[in-house]
């Protein structure tokens, strides 16, 4: 068994209605201990009013090495981009 | 109420905090983990905050000029009015724990009734503090449980540690002469009623981490009246040292 502890992705929400955001990783044995070091860690300074963490080990990443069949079909669809709609000025967060 | 009662009691309230404020920054730089080494610098800060403003009123009261600084920093040993269990070496991180464990609880309970101080200042405190403090509590409970309940040498240290500190238990509610006017007036609180709630909490996260709960032993008291262990001494000439030998040093 390796002596470091599992590490855990940590997301924060800074206010009600936007989404959680990944801001870093901590080290901790259990999702309580994981908890409180991503407070203390990244909500120091008023970031953020809820937290999540996920053990690292559970994200299935893409391989780089498919980069090119994932992502560079999108480069040429410029349709795809909602850029023909006006956004209204008060509309925040889009 | 005599100026003169209130002030002791900001300065136990503020020598409290500032003393074990100090003593985890000591782990600054040197906790097993990153992340424990962050933990126990803020939760440092969020003592060494709330004794700024204990302080401040101790000095604001007394009249004569001292602001927090000045009592912290240029105050002799014998001044200072922290209980004994707050200086305590930290020992190994287990002792640190054990000692955390033992005062969040009791300054939880303390603050949680001091928000209802008839004194607005110290109300106003507490009720900004005791949210930090629950949060002390619930950090060093659970690390009581996962050393408790965890390895052979875990649950050695811890055991070792919560030995170390147990003797100093009974001085956090004890009430003297010098205090027991301001629990009259509604101003402290009355630590002997907060007794049975407090040991409640300790035996049920002593249950939880497996632990047996220490034997009763000789209480050592004496740190409200000034008669301090000999770590504080080191404690302060650390602590004090920058300012001792360049007073009203400023950067």
């Amino acid at each position: 068994m390796s002596k470091e502890w599992p590490l855990w992705e940590v997301f924060v929400r800074a206010k009600n209605g936007l989404a959680h955001k990944h801001v870093g990783s901590v080290h901790a044995a259990d999702g309580r201990m994981a908890i409180e070091a991503a407070r203390d860690t990244y909500t120091r300074r008023m970031e953020g009013i809820s937290l999540w963490v996920v053990p690292s080990a559970s994200i299935v990443a893409s391989d780089p090495n498919d980069a090119g069949e994932l992502f560079e079909p999108a480069a040429d669809k410029v349709y795809r981009h909602p850029t023909f709609y006006s956004i209204p000025d008060h509309i925040k967060n889009i | 109420m005599s100026d003169k009662a209130l002030f002791e009691y900001a300065c136990r309230l503020g020598d409290d905090s500032l003393i074990l404020g100090q003593r985890l920054s000591e782990w600054c730089g040197h906790a097993p983990m990153l992340e424990i080494d962050l933990s126990l610098a803020n939760i440092g800060l969020d003592l060494i905050g709330q004794a700024t403003h204990f302080l401040k009123l101790a000095g604001d009261v007394e009249g004569k000029g001292r602001d927090a600084d000045a009592l912290a920093f240029r105050r002799d040993v014998l001044d200072f009015r922290n209980c004994l269990l707050v200086e305590q070496p930290n020992g190994d991180f287990a002792q640190t724990i054990a000692r955390q464990f033992l005062f969040s609880n009791w300054q939880e309970l303390l603050f949680r009734d001091l928000t209802r101080s008839r004194n607005e200042t110290i109300a106003a405190i507490a009720a900004k503090a005791v949210k930090e403090v629950a949060y002390h509590t619930r950090f060093a409970d659970e690390w009581m449980v996962r050393l408790g309940d965890g390895t052979d040498e875990s649950r050695g240290r811890i055991a070792a540690g919560l030995d170390w500190m147990w003797r100093f238990v009974d001085e956090l509610f004890e009430v003297d002469a010098a205090i027991a006017p301001l629990i009259a007036a509604g101003i402290g609180a009355d630590v002997r009623a907060l007794r049975t709630e407090w040991d409640a909490r300790v035996a049920k996260t002593l249950a939880d981490a497996t632990l047996e709960l220490p034997k009763p032993r000789r209480a050592t008291l004496g740190g409200r009246a000034g008669h301090h262990s000999e770590h504080l001494g080191h404690l302060l000439s650390e602590m004090q040292f920058l300012q001792r030998a360049y007073p009203g040093a400023t950067w």
